[in-house]
């Protein structure tokens, strides 16, 4: 009898497991361990106060992001962050921990750095106190988010039980219409399948539109895999990845890189893979994309009007519409380009990369932020904005009003006061349109950056594909 | 240390909307200020359990009685969705939730659920549509119980429902199980892991020297 073909994720899953527990579950080995400031310097002084060492700190690195401010200087840092960023420096200098601080290449969010340094790589068991840790399965690692008592079980042992998911794979097919981006595919799935679809499943993203598009496109479709209801998504390393990683600071060299890549080059899933579901999208279909409701499910092509609860026969469904419209403040079955915003932030783990920013100024070069709208560019990392600088992207965006901030978190998380105010509406290209995500009562519009710049310019939703030039 | 759960006899309250992500349980703030850990159980469900002037809205389930002493949580699909953050489940635990039962739920809260004692039950959507119709009926007085060595809900009115469990879970609920503890006895495992995957996979180890050094 022939074996049957295995997923990339078996293939990842079986080379880290240390011992197995049950059926379904393994002890698994973690390759990788990201810590920010928001749950680092907490599960570092757990097992401070258990008596316990950090297991392997050679695997462990570290990074403010969470709570530090953007604003130049990091002035704006609450006295928590503060007390922090203090104590990952502390406990992190403590126990042998690489942290990138503040001002320094290597500093910015957990999930932007990990693969600019090639601490991420393909076939890598990569595990982060941070849901969007899903992320980095865009070079083709297993990479997930965990929570504090996770966290400090992977300090202490450098393992973790963790049971054995179903696969689903999801292939994109076609090529991409002109204004169409990686977040618009990812929200345009999400939609389509729903928040929930991916619960329980590691989502294998396949298909011709995902070969064609950029490791750094890749990054953002496996970001939102947790919207879907995913802990993990993963896209399998090819060329493109293995370019996008050579020479990167931790990435392998020389001999050794030769000996990875052939490693990597057996990764993908066998081509009599089967999964446990399938989901084909075809992408000539999709338009940009924009959410209208408190779900990333609830979205909607810009082109598109905003669900008329009327027309709703199921009561569940027409109840959460009801709640969704009242919430951000939307007329039932009106268009969704036209709607006044107040607020523009363009950054995030999801789209803050030299690429986003690069598409953003492409919309806002030699245009100005409408009056009465404030618009952020926060870039994902030092190195991002180091780069952005070199290429006079920031000169760009701040010749057409927009501020310009340090690399961080800042208005996707709302952690450190870089908030929405109650009722604005904003246009961001944050991964959760969730009540309150950006701030008590704030309404949050997720989009692509181009689609972010375009509301900055025209003050309200606006289709990017009558803004290109 | 998780306290161990054996079985549960309750008052319930359903809240049965889809998706109730971890920022609606309990907002990022909440666990970056002044709140930490034993504190935050006023401030679950925040932006659904106060109007904006700070008090206490009228029409959130949990503000009514009897549903104020619930100790189990009936929700809608996809419950806890969104962020790994574990206060969202302190939060829960510290109003005095001990169960949550629900057709499904997002994988990051439902681990950390077991991590604090907290049995999240997964249960088809009908069942737990009709344990919320039930004690809607009784207007919360109805309880629920729950017997996590048998593996069984009943309802209100005596309807039994059996539900599946990870055993490893289960028995580390029932015990109050250190997990950490347990995989320290494997450190031997661990590191012979480590010391084959070096000859393997050596990028992956940075063998001799720390990261630091390795930039």
């Amino acid at each position: 009898m022939q074996t049957p073909g295995r997923t990339l994720l078996a293939k990842i899953w079986d080379q880290h497991v240390i011992a197995r527990v049950s059926d379904d579950t393994d002890l698994l080995h973690v390759d990788r361990h990201l810590l920010h400031d928001l749950g680092g310097s907490r599960g570092l002084l757990d097992l401070r106060n258990r008596n316990l060492p950090v297991h392997s700190p050679e695997l462990t690195f570290a990074t403010p992001d969470h709570a530090i401010s953007t604003a130049r200087g990091r002035a704006g840092t609450s006295k928590v962050g503060q007390e922090l960023l203090a104590g990952l420096r502390t406990e992190t200098s403590a126990t042998g921990i690489r942290m990138f601080d503040v001002d320094e290449p290597g500093q910015g969010i957990v999930h932007v750095i990990g693969p600019e340094l090639g601490l991420s790589l393909p076939g890598c068991l990569i595990v982060c106190g941070d849901s969007h840790t899903c992320t980095h399965g865009g070079l083709g690692a297993l990479a997930f988010g965990i929570g504090s008592s996770e966290l400090t079980h992977v300090l202490a042992t450098q393992a973790l039980i963790q049971r054995r998911p179903k696969t689903m794979r999801v292939r994109f097919e076609g090529r991409l219409l002109a204004g169409v981006t990686a977040k618009d595919l990812i929200l345009a799935l999400i939609g389509h399948i729903g928040a929930a679809a991916g619960t329980g499943y590691a989502v294998e993203y396949a298909g011709s539109a995902i070969r064609d598009l950029p490791v750094e496109g890749r990054l953002t479709i496996c970001n939102l895999s947790i919207e879907l209801g995913a802990k993990m998504g993963l896209i399998a390393p090819d060329e493109k990845t293995f370019e996008y990683l050579r020479g990167r600071t931790y990435a392998p060299q020389g001999e050794m890189w030769e000996q990875a890549v052939a490693a990597w080059r057996r990764l993908p899933s066998d081509p009599d893979a089967v999964f446990d579901r399938e989901v084909v999208i075809d992408v000539e279909k999709i338009i940009p994309q924009v959410t209208w409701g408190i779900s990333p499910e609830h979205v909607i092509g810009v082109d598109g009007r905003v669900p008329d609860p009327g027309e709703v026969a199921d009561p569940a469904r027409r109840q959460a519409i009801e709640t969704a419209l009242d919430y951000m403040g939307l007329v039932a079955g009106a268009p969704i380009a036209g709607t006044p915003v107040d607020w523009v932030f363009i950054g995030s783990c999801t789209n803050s990369r030299l690429s986003d920013l690069r598409a953003a100024a492409e919309i806002a070069r030699g245009r100005k932020v409408a009056s009465g709208v404030r618009a952020w560019v926060v870039p994902g990392s030092e190195t991002v904005k180091r780069d952005a600088v070199a290429e006079g992207l920031d000169k760009v965006f701040t010749d057409a009003g927009f501020e310009w901030r340090e690399p961080g978190c800042s208005m996707c998380l709302a952690a450190n006061g870089e908030t929405v105010a109650p009722g604005q509406r904003s246009v961001s290209t944050s991964n959760r349109n969730f009540v309150g995500r950006q701030g008590p009562r704030a309404r949050t519009h997720l989009a692509s950056p181009a689609s972010a710049a375009a509301a900055a310019i025209a003050g309200a939703i606006a289709d990017v594909r009558t803004m290109g030039r | 240390m998780p306290k161990p759960f054996t079985t549960l006899t309750a008052i319930a309250a359903p809240i049965m909307r889809g998706n109730i992500d971890t920022d609606v349980i309990i907002r990022i703030e909440r666990l970056v200020g002044n709140s930490v850990h034993g504190t935050l159980g006023k401030w679950a469900f925040g932006a659904l359990r106060y109007l904006p002037d700070g008090s206490e809205n009228p029409e959130f389930i949990l503000n009514r009685e009897p549903y104020r002493q619930a100790e189990i949580l009936i929700t809608g699909p996809n419950f806890g969705c969104g962020s790994s953050r574990e206060g969202a489940v302190w939060s829960l635990q510290e109003m005095g939730i001990r169960a949550v039962i629900g057709s499904s739920f997002g994988d990051i809260f439902f681990a950390n659920c077991f991590q604090n004692g907290i049995l999240p039950v997964v249960v088809d959507k009908a069942i737990a549509d009709g344990l919320a119709a039930e004690v809607q009926q009784t207007q919360g007085a109805g309880r629920i119980s729950i017997d996590l060595q048998q593996q069984t809900i009943t309802s209100p009115s005596g309807q039994r429902h059996d539900f599946a469990i990870d055993p490893r879970r289960r028995a580390g609920l029932l015990e109050g199980l250190d997990e950490v503890a347990l995989t320290l006895q494997r450190d031997d495992e661990i590191r012979a892991f480590q010391a084959a995957d070096r000859a393997e996979r050596p990028w992956i180890h940075f063998a001799g020297k720390t990261s630091g050094n390795a930039a």
